[in-house]
């Protein structure tokens, strides 16, 4: 006979407002094997998490019920307080009545009457539960971190800091990210390299992080403390040992009107390159696409200028298999092409530019050495408009979220724009002016008042050419709609931010969550922002979402702390919610008749083979056993197996038929 | 008359739609009452005794629904549930279970929105196909109560 408690939360107003709480614990009090049940306001509060103790104790509960939120929320928080009671934790199950019932049903009847059938479920789940102790699991204390901008970088060098080992693999030749590409940051206007690249220089010379450029993951296995992942080492065409990074191989090259990517197609570079003159490792590539060797088959111009020979033609991709304990996703994001918006004419008019191009010239490494000048015909802008929101906050465009950095680096733009075209006049069309952060309001007031930008509230609908000049076709909204018409010398488009290029196929290899517009979803958007669904699986930067560089390295931090966190201890304790091969005395031994079904499905190779002897020591069958450090509990060799000879803690066939027969029959 | 209130049994991963679930409820969107949730750690987990158990309880109609393809917690859970899917909904039609009762559907964590949609379609269309009293009429229970009693 079992001797239940039901605890029913109110949760403020939060359950109570739509179900009669009370009437939920007295219906559940008088069901077969229940000893004990009651309402409180708050559970999870420490008077309530007492009142569950003392219960336990005073009425020496076997089986506890707790009914409020999602378990995802509070499962471990009364599991714990249970085993403070000295009941096993996993005697603790929790019914979800608030964002499975009074969250989405009005206040009547049968919302409480659903909330009795949630309880009543579990309280027959409970009955059929066991008593099981945690699994301790070892920790590889190395981490990954993917992705080498500025957040992969602070994540790295915390994490470094700490004492663990750290991989870093990057896709590009080059660490760095996009902050490598800005001119100058707001609200500050430090050189954004000359705070970039010391950090760059101390990842690659730290003792505790392994470098892997121009690399990507492939295949993400196992779980927190123990993944195993495989690294693709593109070939560089080249001995990194051997290489000095000369440079004379990327003079010499004969190929040398490729579009720069670095600049934004605003430059050419040749096809054995160093991206930028600060790039970590500052050692060339070939980009196999557009080397004359690789198409044509003969040329070698740099194999036969290189000094050490450090050139290989047949060199070939490499595979990592690295284990670390946990990884740090910092894969960045992109800017939206800017050819979404075909009325703005990007592409069709050389002067039309984005923000990052913008950025490139405002550079003094970049192609124009940091003048102003339009693309089409290297002159000085006069007049220069820039469009905020071109493609965030449009639901027309697919992108319903506001980009948040665009405002900051656009009121940027407009005074570093100001501040070396004296006489030019730079207009501004925004819908608002969100300039939420330290000093940053202060900053776009700078823009406006000191620089005397012009801004403008209201949208571009059109952008055409007309004499040599672009005309910027818009409405100021303040001045009551009135169409406003610009002559403008050169135009640049504030793009939104979206998700990195393959940041599904990355979700997806790592198992991690993503929204819907394919960045990285994290595991609560409040408490947890950067932990991911995936246990040891953190998250930093903007490839959760747009971020600037102030909060992307807080997040970076915060992740590395996670990790330090997690390194700190030897070995992890795992809920034992497992699957299990019965096992009986001999002669039966078991009911698993060895088809290995199961070992075939699961994903962990959690499944292994055990001879069975006899008193000879003679093989007389062999049955599947398993893993209880590989096996995370998904259960689908339970589902599958013939002889229902493999179950699953948690979610057993008893268990699950008992909810099935308590849900439906009343 | 009182209007026929099916009684629906979702079937759910407790990555995706689990969670999304909790997303339809953290969002206050709101859905009808008749679908329960009975949480599993992944839909491959979901083999079909466990379907043929809740309409042999009187469910009127059943959703399953888990993580998209390739979304899976475990990699390849869903892949295990969407192809047992195909082949056992032959074998259901063949033996005449209605198989419009079923529900198959994938909804992410992220999709608070698409879950209240998927249940409140389901439970329309269940209401509009009655409730299940084929199968009552030839579940186990019932035949071993009235033929096991009279011996056949």
């Amino acid at each position: 006979m079992s001797r239940i408690g039901v605890f029913v939360c109110h949760c403020g107003e939060n359950i109570s407002a739509t179900v009669n709480c009370e009437k939920v614990a007295k219906i559940t009090g008088e069901l077969k094997g229940v000893e004990f049940s009651t309402d409180y306001k708050y559970m999870c509060s420490d008077p309530g998490q007492t009142l569950l103790k003392e219960a336990i104790k005073e009425h020496k509960l076997d089986g506890v019920v707790v009914a409020a939120c999602s378990p995802r929320m509070h499962e471990p928080t009364f599991r714990k307080a249970c085993a403070e009671a000295g009941l096993n934790p996993f005697l603790c199950e929790m019914s979800n009545i608030r964002e499975h019932c009074s969250w989405v049903h009005p206040k009547d009847d049968l919302t409480t009457e659903k909330a009795g059938d949630l309880v009543r479920v579990m309280v027959e789940k409970v009955k059929k539960n066991k008593a099981l102790n945690s699994i301790k699991v070892p920790v590889t204390k190395t981490a990954l971190v993917i992705g080498g901008g500025i957040a992969g970088i602070q994540a790295a060098l915390d994490i470094a800091n700490c004492g663990h080992k750290v991989i870093m693999v990057e896709k590009q030749p080059s660490i760095g990210g996009h902050m490598s590409q800005l001119s100058e940051t707001f609200p500050t206007l430090d050189c954004s390299q000359c705070i970039l690249t010391p950090r760059m220089v101390e990842v690659a010379q730290h003792p505790n992080i392994t470098l892997h450029t121009y690399s990507e993951v492939e295949v993400v296995d196992g779980f927190i403390g123990n993944f195993k992942v495989k690294i693709r080492k593109k070939s560089k065409s080249l001995d990194e040992h051997l290489c000095t990074g000369c440079g004379l191989c990327t003079t010499k090259c004969p190929q040398k009107k490729i579009p720069n990517e670095f600049e934004r197609g605003l430059g050419f570079r040749p096809a054995i390159y160093v991206p930028f003159p600060q790039a970590v490792p500052n050692k060339p590539v070939i980009d196999r696409e557009n080397c004359t060797y690789y198409i044509k088959g003969k040329c070698k111009v740099c194999e036969i200028v290189c000094p050490t020979k450090a050139i290989r033609f047949d060199q070939e991709d490499e595979i990592l298999d690295v284990e670390v304990g946990a990884i740090v996703l910092a894969t960045g994001f992109d800017v939206l092409k800017p050819d979404f918006f075909p009325e703005y004419g990007y592409g069709k008019y050389k002067d039309v530019i984005d923000g990052l191009q913008f950025e490139r010239l405002a550079s003094a490494s970049g192609p124009t050495q940091g003048e102003i000048r339009r693309p089409s015909d290297g002159k000085e802008p006069k007049k220069i408009v820039f469009v905020a929101c071109a493609g965030s906050r449009d639901p027309a465009k697919g992108i319903e979220y506001c980009s948040k950095i665009c405002c900051m680096y656009t009121a940027k733009h407009a005074m570093l724009y100001k501040h070396k075209v004296h006489d030019g006049t730079p207009y501004v069309f925004y819908m608002d002016i969100r300039a939420g952060g330290k000093m940053y309001e202060e900053f776009v007031r700078r823009t406006i008042v000191e620089d005397g930008t012009h801004y403008v509230r209201g949208r571009v609908s059109t952008i055409y050419e007309k004499n040599g000049k672009l005309i910027v076709r818009g409405a100021d909204t303040l001045m009551g709609g009135i169409p406003i018409e610009i002559e403008a010398d050169m135009v640049v488009l504030a793009t939104a931010g979206v998700a990195n290029k393959g940041a599904e196929e990355l979700a997806q290899t790592a198992h991690v969550s993503y929204d819907a517009y394919k960045f990285f979803a994290e595991a609560h958007p409040k408490l947890k922002p950067v932990e991911t669904n995936t246990a040891g699986i953190f998250l930093a930067g903007a490839c959760q979402a747009p971020k600037d560089i102030p909060e992307s390295v807080a997040a970076a931090s915060g992740a590395a702390v996670k990790v330090a966190a997690l390194f700190s201890n030897d070995e992890l304790t795992r809920d034992p919610l497992v699957a299990l091969v019965n096992r009986q005395p001999a002669p039966v031994f078991s009911s698993c008749v060895g088809c290995f079904l199961c070992q075939s499905v699961c994903p962990y190779q959690a499944i292994e083979r055990e001879e069975i002897k006899n008193r000879n020591g003679e093989v007389i069958k062999t049955l599947a056993r398993v893993n209880e450090g590989l096996c995370q509990g998904c259960g689908t060799c339970v589902a599958l197996c013939r002889t229902k000879a493999i179950d699953i803690h948690g979610y057993s066939n008893q268990q699950v038929y008992t909810e099935i027969m308590a849900l439906l029959n009343e | 008359m009182q209007e026929f209130e099916p009684k629906i049994v979702a079937f759910v991963c407790n990555w995706c739609t689990y969670a999304g679930a909790d997303l339809t409820g953290t969002s206050r969107i709101k859905y009808s009452a008749n679908v329960k949730i009975i949480r599993f750690p992944c839909t491959g987990r979901i083999d079909f005794m466990i379907l043929m158990k809740a309409f042999e309880n009187g469910a009127d109609g059943i959703i399953v629904s888990g993580c998209h393809p390739n979304d899976c917690h475990y990699s390849t859970g869903n892949f295990h549930a969407r192809r047992r899917w195909i082949v056992f909904r032959n074998l259901l039609n063949f033996t005449g279970i209605d198989t419009e009762r079923i529900q198959f559907s994938w909804v992410s964590a992220a999709e608070g929105f698409k879950w209240a949609e998927v249940v409140n379609n389901t439970v329309k269309k269940i209401k509009e196909i009655g409730p299940y009293e084929n199968y009552k009429k030839i579940a186990v229970s019932t035949l071993f109560n009235e033929e096991g009693a009279s011996n056949e």
